[in-house]
């Protein structure tokens, strides 16, 4: 079998699981989930600094731990403007030394829902200041092909909202962007276990970002390891392409020979 | 000096002259990984916060990254 890498913006990505780090039991938990997804890029949030008491600095215990082989992704999640999120973006570049970026603009902070016309604009003015920019966005065709014709490396579009788990509420919406998106599909938000995630895979999706579905599984480090199962396992359907649906039966079985006719 | 300038929302009084001062005296050197600072929306570096001064009612955000999705 030949290789299956993804390419996002000329970087070359073994896992085609991108893992969130918010939320989990303890940062222990956090690390071996991480470890066992085989994830090799992880989102990481912008926050102001707590002036009253120095922590422990995320990104050195990631490095700590995996070295170069887990990159992050800063977000702009909580923004709600464009120019809230390009701000956020520029401090997380000088912050981390990262230019990607998973740019979030949200138009509702109940629903998390994506503000488009501020995701257009907060798109284009990254693209020109030189940031691999990935937006969460829409499950809707129209919004992902705007968003690639401004620059974006790739588009992710929600399968449900953010942190429901409710799965792929529209598969036939996802499938078409990935038939038609020039760029990579990451299917982001909305992932509830693993078959969510396999279901992305089959439907063409190059890549699937999920959090929540890990981090608030009874056991987050086995779920880890099922994403990265499903993903695998998803990604392989979709290559080796779908037997058609039939509405009746077909049997599998030779109908000659049979016993007693 | 007098004045006040906005840190990360909440208002103080204004007594360091420049972006290193302030940071300084919140343990905060260039240098200290996964640090960033925007004064008034603005970037500054941090091979430049020495040399950026502060006047009252600046605003000033300092972040790190933390947990996130």
């Amino acid at each position: 079998m030949h290789t299956d890498t993804l390419t996002i913006a000329g970087r070359n990505l073994g896992s085609r699981l991108f893992l969130g780090t918010a939320g989990y039991p303890n940062q222990q938990v956090m690390l071996d989930a991480l470890d066992a997804s085989g994830s090799e890029l992880a989102t990481v949030a912008i926050r102001r600094i707590s002036l009253d008491g120095y922590s422990e600095s995320l990104t050195d215990v990631l490095a700590s731990r995996f070295g170069g082989r887990v990159g992050l992704l800063p977000n702009t999640a909580g923004c709600l403007t464009a120019k809230e999120a390009v701000l956020t973006a520029q401090l997380a570049r000088e912050a981390l030394g990262v230019d990607w970026i998973k740019l979030e603009v949200i138009g509702d902070r109940e629903l998390l829902y994506p503000d488009v016309e501020e995701l257009l604009r907060a798109t284009e003015e990254l693209v020109a200041d030189g940031f691999t920019v990935l937006p969460y966005c829409n499950d809707d065709p129209v919004t992902c092909r705007k968003l690639a014709d401004l620059g974006a490396a790739a588009v992710m579009p929600l399968g449900a909202f953010i942190g429901s788990g409710l799965g792929i509420r529209n598969p036939h919406a996802i499938e078409t962007i990935c038939t038609r998106s020039p760029v990579p599909v990451v299917l982001d938000a909305g992932i509830g276990t693993a078959s969510d995630a396999a279901l992305a895979m089959e439907l063409g999706c190059a890549a699937v970002l999920l959090n929540t579905a890990v981090s608030k599984a009874r056991d987050p480090v086995r779920m880890a390891a099922a994403m990265r199962d499903a993903v695998v396992a998803g990604r392989g359907a979709h290559l080796a392409g779908r037997m058609p649906k039939r509405a009746f039966a077909e049997p599998s079985s030779p109908q000659l020979g049979l016993i007693g006719t | 000096m007098m004045g006040t300038i906005r840190v990360n929302g909440s208002d103080e009084v204004l007594s360091a002259d420049t972006v290193a001062a302030l940071l300084s005296g919140r343990g905060i050197v260039p240098g200290t990984p996964g640090v960033a600072v925007a004064l008034n929306g603005a970037v500054v570096p941090s091979r430049r916060w020495d040399q950026t001064p502060l006047s009252p009612g600046d605003a000033l955000e300092i972040i790190r990254p933390v947990q996130g999705g």
